[in-house]
């Protein structure tokens, strides 16, 4: 049974649709499927109108689809929504107590009767309804109980009455099967950059609130305990950059966190962490932006500001990872390179990417590696900025003794000392551009370019980010090529140049308006045939990609 | 203690104006370090932090950790540095412009949170590297290159404001009163918690308040140091405004709260 089902669950914030959604995937999970969930939500607290669509499939998909098969709908503005995204074949399940279907597509479900019959609080409603949609599918009662039992600490046995009574009072339309899948589990991007760099020893973690990178400090204060990472919230954006120097200087590991306008006050100490020569790792969660634009909703528009964010010849790297794992890994790979070429990094991600949740494997784990760097020492004077061959010069931290450790935002000596003479200035701008050159080596020696889909297909899909999940997907469905660089700066052209060898229709999809890689490929020499882009502040749908492709190329035929 | 440990200057030639008030705050400072030094503190486990402007260029002729950050940033960069070596003796030395105009925020937040720093302020009423205009403690009328009718607004007092935000250790001195300002920034390192020092210091260039300083400044006896009514009635005597009244130096307020961590 190759199963491939689009579930959406909705209703007015408070109501819990995605803690539902989030427990649907998790029946799922543990029934060895994987799940993707895009979760979509105003930037209000109460009220407005608020859905999960939960994606369940045999084999591995990051997109989601508009079709809908189980339309479970916590209030009548949910069936009023989506209705006509339901499928023929597809089934409505609802709340009855607060609106009424006809027809044999929709099964009511009286949650406001069972959760007050109980004497429950009105958000258990979700519970009832999820209940009744895994009897609906055929899910054995002693799975959900074992889910629920682990997810509810606190209101435990009323959730578990409220579930029974409403699984009971259904009957199975379908009979979902375990399956035998490889071991993954709900996990956001957010979660997953958290994981990733406390792998690779993230020690200090600063951030300001922003949609959507709040997550990450959510979970790393959530879990500071285990992970013995400090996190803390500062009173603006330029305290927690500067902060974090601050603490990388002293000889922490550190991150920060925040989305585009965030990142925007940060631009200035992104400079200076290159003329300080001090290891940072910014993640940078889009949403659509300009300036507040839609803050709880996704884009891909800050490529080219990232690029070219801070003032002065910047050495740094910007990576764009694609989903959950790559992210994760990333995090914990960036933290490594910005700490071995004492440098910034940039982990670009994006809302699609940072909350929506991924079936995550764990392994990735395994292949992150602690984060090294060259020790300095003080058998002979110590310099922070020694001139090098390779142009890293040796790292001490304060405390550390016979050291004097000098960084500064000034252009400097090897001890870190202003200097104004142009021979020293062009001295160690020049001592950072062998670092970039070693930087470059170094990408050319990771895989910095994915390949997906028909690999032999002179047609080819190239796209960066969050859009991998959907167009990998439809390269696969049309059996074409497609190409994802991941590590956007230093840019990978020897990698991406392989992987372009015997394409001759090249195809640009990104979730931004004015298709910004393609001036970077460009000057790569890479032309572009032709550019998918949307930009209504919502992600692609592999459907939607694969429609577009079509007429291209059908186009081309004529 | 070795005498490599004494050795706290730098080959860096200093590029101050003769006579500007930053060589008396630089010889208090050193002073001061000295016998903290000799007192225990080992030298390593010294950061100073500053930022841009003349008060930032102490960091090159100090043979101290430094991080000289941006311009308004000292504050927080040097909270970064204390959040992970909690070992560590931070010290911002930074400009009124730095610290009142640019830096603000980090300076109220940083009171707020009793970070176990110190911050001195030279406070020479005015925006210098810059060629002369007016910061937040620049009298009213304030005649700069940006202000040629003189400034419109009325500075604030920055002792009040660091009250305001909870500061533990609030202190003020002068760049000529030499030892007696040594005795205060060593009071402010070792005070447990947020310490403000702010320093007046005359520019000889675009704001020289030597005479008025000279005239007006008068120390205050260390007493009744947790009052916050007293340290206020003290704070307030001036407004760092032109009008004709005594300048009290000294420290005025100094509690102990729970630090942070």
């Amino acid at each position: 049974m190759n199963i491939d089902y689009s579930i959406l669950i909705g209703g007015a914030a408070g109501l819990g649709s995605r803690r539902a959604g989030l427990l649907i995937a998790k029946l799922f999970s543990n029934l060895g499927y994987h799940v993707f969930i895009y979760d979509d939500y105003q930037s209000l607290i109460r009220g407005g109108h608020s859905f999960s669509n939960i994606r369940i499939s045999v084999s591995k998909k990051s997109s989601s689809c508009s079709q809908i098969d189980f339309l479970i709908a916590l209030d009548k503005r949910t069936w009023n929504e989506h209705q006509s995204k339901l499928k023929k074949e597809g089934t409505l399940i609802y709340n009855s107590d607060q609106f009424k279907v006809s027809g044999s597509q929709a099964i009511g479900v009286p949650a406001q009767t069972i959760v007050q019959d109980l004497k429950g609080r009105k958000i258990m409603e979700n519970i009832a309804l999820v209940a009744s949609f895994a009897k609906i599918l055929g899910i054995e009662w002693k799975v959900l109980k074992e889910l629920l039992t682990k997810e509810f600490v606190k209101s435990r046995d009323i959730n578990l009455e409220i579930a029974e009574k409403s699984f009971k009072q259904n009957k199975s339309l379908v009979n979902i099967k375990r399956v035998k899948g490889e071991k993954c589990f709900p996990l956001t991007g957010n979660e997953a950059i958290a994981q990733g760099a406390v792998k690779a020893g993230l020690g200090l973690y600063f951030a300001y609130p922003m949609t959507p990178a709040t997550g990450i400090l959510h979970y790393l204060a959530g879990h500071a305990k285990d992970s013995k990472i400090k996190t803390i919230q500062l009173e603006n954006e330029l305290a927690v950059i500067n902060a974090a120097l601050g603490s990388a200087y002293a000889g922490v590991p550190s991150m920060v966190g925040t989305s585009g306008g965030g990142f925007a006050l940060m631009t200035e100490s992104l400079s200076l962490a290159c003329q300080a020569e001090i290891p940072i790792v910014i993640v940078n969660s889009q949403r659509a932006a300009p300036a507040s634009g839609v803050p709880t909703y996704t884009a891909q528009g800050d490529l080219s500001f990232c690029l070219t964010a801070g003032h002065g010849d910047i050495v740094k790297f910007l990576v764009a990872p694609g989903d959950a794992e790559e992210s994760c890994y990333w995090a914990g790979k960036l933290l490594s390179l910005s700490w071995e070429y004492q440098t910034p990094s940039i982990l670009l991600v994006d809302k699609q990417i940072s909350e929506s949740t991924f079936s995550f494997d764990k392994k990735i784990l395994e292949k992150i590696e602690p984060i090294k760097y060259l020790k300095g020492d003080t058998r002979s004077k110590y310099m922070r900025y020694q001139d090098t061959k390779n142009g890293i010069s040796p790292l001490c931290f304060p405390g550390k003794k016979g050291a004097i450790v000098k960084a500064t935002s000034y252009e400097h000596d090897e001890d870190g000392i202003t200097i104004e003479d142009e021979i020293s200035a062009q001295k160690m701008q020049d001592k950072r551009l062998r670092k970039y050159k070693e930087m470059e080596k170094a990408v050319e020696k990771m895989q910095a370019v994915n390949v997906y889909g028909n690999k032999k297909s002179s047609r080819a899909i190239l796209v960066w980010g969050s859009t991998k999940g959907p167009a990998k997907e439809a390269a696969e469905d049309l059996n074409v090529k497609m190409i994802q660089p991941l590590v956007l700066q230093p840019f990978p052209e020897k990698q991406i140049k392989e992987a372009l060898r015997g394409v001759s229709n090249l195809i640009l999809a990104e979730n931004n308006a004015l298709g910004q890689l393609g001036p970077v490929l460009a000057s790569h020499g890479i032309k572009v045939d032709a550019k998918i882009l949307k930009y209504n502040s919502r992600p692609f749908m592999a459907e939607e990609i694969k429609k577009a492709l079509n007429k291209i190329w059908e186009n081309e035929k004529k | 203690m070795k005498k490599s440990d004494l050795k706290l200057d730098t080959n860096c030639v200093k590029t101050w104006c003769p006579g500007c008030g930053n060589f008396g705050i630089l010889m208090a400072f050193k002073e001061a370090v000295a016998s903290l030094i000799a007192k225990g503190t080992l030298k390593e486990n010294i950061v100073i932090v500053s930022g841009i402007g003349c008060a930032s260029k102490i960091v090159d002729y100090l043979n101290l950790n430094s991080f000289c950050s941006l311009h308004g940033r000292p504050i927080v960069t040097a909270e970064g540095i204390k959040i992970a070596n909690d070992k560590l003796k931070v010290i911002v030395l930074d400009g009124d412009g730095g610290t009142y105009n640019e830096g603000i925020s980090h300076l109220i937040h940083a009171a707020k949170r009793n970070i176990d720093i110190t911050v001195l302020v030279h406070d020479n009423r005015c925006f210098a590297l810059t060629t002369g205009q007016f910061t937040s403690t620049s009298p009213k009328g304030f005649m700069g290159k940006s202000t040629p009718s003189g400034s419109q607004e009325e500075p604030f007092n920055p002792l009040k404001l660091v009250m305001a935000s909870n500061a533990t250790f609030v202190a003020r001195g002068y760049s000529a009163k030499i030892m007696h300002l040594k005795s205060l920034i060593l009071a402010g390192i070792q005070h447990k918690g947020f310490s403000l020092v702010n320093i007046l210091q005359p520019c000889v260039s675009f704001f020289n308040t030597s005479e008025l300083y000279n005239e007006k400044v008068y120390e205050i006896p260390n007493g009744n140091l947790d009052s916050e009514k007293h340290a206020l009635k003290k704070i307030n005597e001036w407004q760092y405004k032109k009008e004709d009244s005594r300048i009290p130096i000294g420290i005025f307020y100094k509690i102990n709260k729970p630090i942070y961590k």
